[in-house]
């Protein structure tokens, strides 16, 4: 008697809880269609010709590449995506080098100065990059490198986030290793090549992620600098081809696919190390 | 003596390990944002001489029509977008159980956040054109009959905005409390379950406290970038139609890049520096005073 009561009791259970987790399940696909169902559409829609784009029905009209092959030979998307990886590894190459090196002393040197450099490298976080706006572009005008890939590499390459990262970083290698380098007589710079880079290849590699994405898609700074669209790197271009041709959605669905897909695959490869460095922005 | 030497050599090897970068921070951080400020104070535009005309730049824009549309627009975007954001706790809430295939939604809803606004505007720009998907959607279920202007009608382009500030902010904001709930420690959960406490109180009484740190540094920082809220205003609606979402940040850029008018354009974008750099020393005090955030020494 008491046991079939168990047993209808913990049945009882079992079916709440499924319903519980379907429940739960339900909300996360629901939730999920509101958040990636607009890329969804994008990307199919991306693959439809023939059909009126714009609407939701999605099963009229046929399906080829014949959007991305148009949007590549029209509207010179290679020369784009060239422009593009040109400024983002630019910049990733001056920020992992310059920033790499600016770490390092802050970490584990002791020279006068040293606190008022980190306090002001962590203003230069706080105040907002867009008070800056006008006088950078007249510091450019002046350097004669208007419309060049160096005037959009430049300001957008050191960034005082990558310097505390790295500095982080540093903080983490045994000092041990640092002593026993120097007993050795090896010079500073040979100390931080041999010895200290290859410790902190991780936080490297989180750098170079941040900035590749912060790269990529940045639009703004290439409009103020660069004068001949042609320069424009993509997600620049995709703003001023938008804004001419957007009665030819169907390129415009298939350029701004081949915009986002290396992004969202960088992500997917580093999420781990991304979300961390995200996360640790809250205590460090 | 020696050790006096080392102790010289070893400041100008540090001095040039941070040459470099220094070069570019200086010329691109340090001299824009310290030199916007006396430009504030001057006429400075392409055409003219530039002169130094105190504090005219400041109130000309308190009597500007257009600047104080900008300002009321920025405070309604400030009153609405920051609250609601807090809503992604509730997200970190739903993604922080241990089910099959979690991290698989987690990463879902992070994806809006690595795109670029130029994407994210091109899809819902068409989305939310007279002919698309929405409006279809809206139309067939018979909620509508005829298309809704939403980015080109003066009074839906706001919202729109906002909606879509929101979708691609949430993700960034649970992944931040979701960190902040798995730092909790499971057991504390478990000890107030225990004592009698349902989920529910477990989580007003242990878990809200716990993430106090955490709630006001995204408090925070959404409200910093509300204040400067740029980009989706820039590649969606160009502050208009008719002015409906100028904003501050938007206009001061309006000002410099498309009248020229760099020193009036300064003077605004100083107004806005101050505001968003307040708002930031009162996070970092708080950090500083024990809210837990700053382990820095």
């Amino acid at each position: 008697m008491n046991s079939t009561i168990a047993i209808k009791k913990s049945t009882k259970k079992k079916t709440k809880k499924a319903g519980s987790m379907f429940f739960i399940y339900l909300m996360l696909i629901v939730i999920g269609a509101i958040f990636a169902g607009p890329f969804l559409w994008l990307f199919i829609t991306s693959f439809r010709t023939g059909a009126n784009l714009y609407d939701l029905n999605l099963f009229s009209g046929k399906y080829s590449f014949d959007n991305f092959t148009g949007v590549i030979n029209f509207m010179n998307i290679p020369q784009y995506i060239i422009n593009t990886l040109i400024i983002t590894i630019g910049a990733i190459a001056l920020d992992i080098t310059f920033s790499s090196l600016c770490a390092y002393p802050l970490a584990l040197m002791q020279f006068p100065g040293k606190k008022l450099i980190f306090a002001l490298l962590i203003a230069l976080m706080i105040i907002p990059a867009a008070a800056g706006l006008v006088i950078s572009y007249l510091t450019i005008t002046y350097m004669h490198l208007l419309n060049t890939f160096l005037g959009c590499i430049l300001p957008c390459s050191v960034g005082s986030f990558s310097i505390i990262l790295l500095r982080q970083a540093y903080l983490g290698i045994p000092k041990e290793l640092m002593d026993a380098a120097r007993i050795d007589g090896a010079s500073e710079l040979k100390i931080w090549s041999r010895i200290m880079l290859p410790e902190i290849k991780p936080t490297i590699t989180t750098v170079i992620i941040f900035d590749f994405i912060g790269n990529w898609n940045q639009f703004l700074w290439p409009v103020i600098v660069l004068q001949d669209p042609g320069k424009y790197p993509l997600a620049t271009a995709l703003q001023y081809l938008n804004g001419m041709f957007n009665y030819k959605f169907g390129y415009i669905a298939a350029g701004t696919i081949i915009s986002i897909i290396p992004v969202i695959i960088v992500f997917l490869i580093f999420q781990k190390n991304y979300i961390n460095a995200v996360a640790g922005a809250v205590k460090g | 003596m020696s050790s006096l030497k080392a102790k010289t050599r070893q400041t100008i090897a540090a001095y040039c390990f941070m040459a470099p970068a220094f070069v570019i921070l200086i010329l691109f951080a340090v001299i824009p944002i310290i030199g916007s400020i006396p430009l504030a104070f001057c006429n400075y535009s392409v055409v003219g001489q530039t002169k130094f005309i105190g504090l005219d730049n400041f109130i000309r824009a308190f009597n500007d029509p257009d600047f104080r549309i900008a300002i009321v627009n920025s405070i309604e975007f400030i009153l609405i977008v920051p609250p609601l954001q807090i809503l992604s706790i509730l997200l970190a809430i739903l993604v922080n159980k241990k089910l099959p295939a979690i991290s698989f939604f987690r990463v879902l809803y992070y994806i809006p956040v690595v795109t670029s606004m130029v994407a994210v505007a091109i899809i819902w720009g068409f989305l939310f054109d007279a002919n698309g998907a929405i409006n279809t959607l809206l139309m067939n279920w018979g909620f509508i009959s005829e298309p809704l202007g939403f980015k080109d009608s003066a009074a839906a382009a706001m919202p729109c905005i906002m909606f879509i500030t929101i979708w691609q902010g949430l993700g960034y904001y649970m992944m931040l409390y979701l960190a902040g709930m798995q730092s909790i420690p499971a057991e504390l959960e478990e000890a107030a379950m225990i004592d009698g406490a349902n989920k529910f109180t477990a989580m007003i009484k242990i878990k809200i406290p716990l993430l106090k740190p955490y709630i006001w540094f995204c408090t925070l920082t959404s409200l910093i970038s509300a204040v400067g809220v740029f980009d989706i205003v820039f590649v969606l609606t160009k502050g208009g139609p008719n002015n409906a979402t100028m904003v501050i940040n938007y206009y001061s850029y309006y000002k410099a890049f498309n009248d020229y008018e760099f020193g009036y354009s300064a003077a605004i974008g100083l107004v806005l520096a101050t505001i968003t750099t307040l708002f930031s020393i009162a996070v970092f005090i708080y950090g500083k005073k024990g809210g837990g955030m700053t382990n820095d020494e």
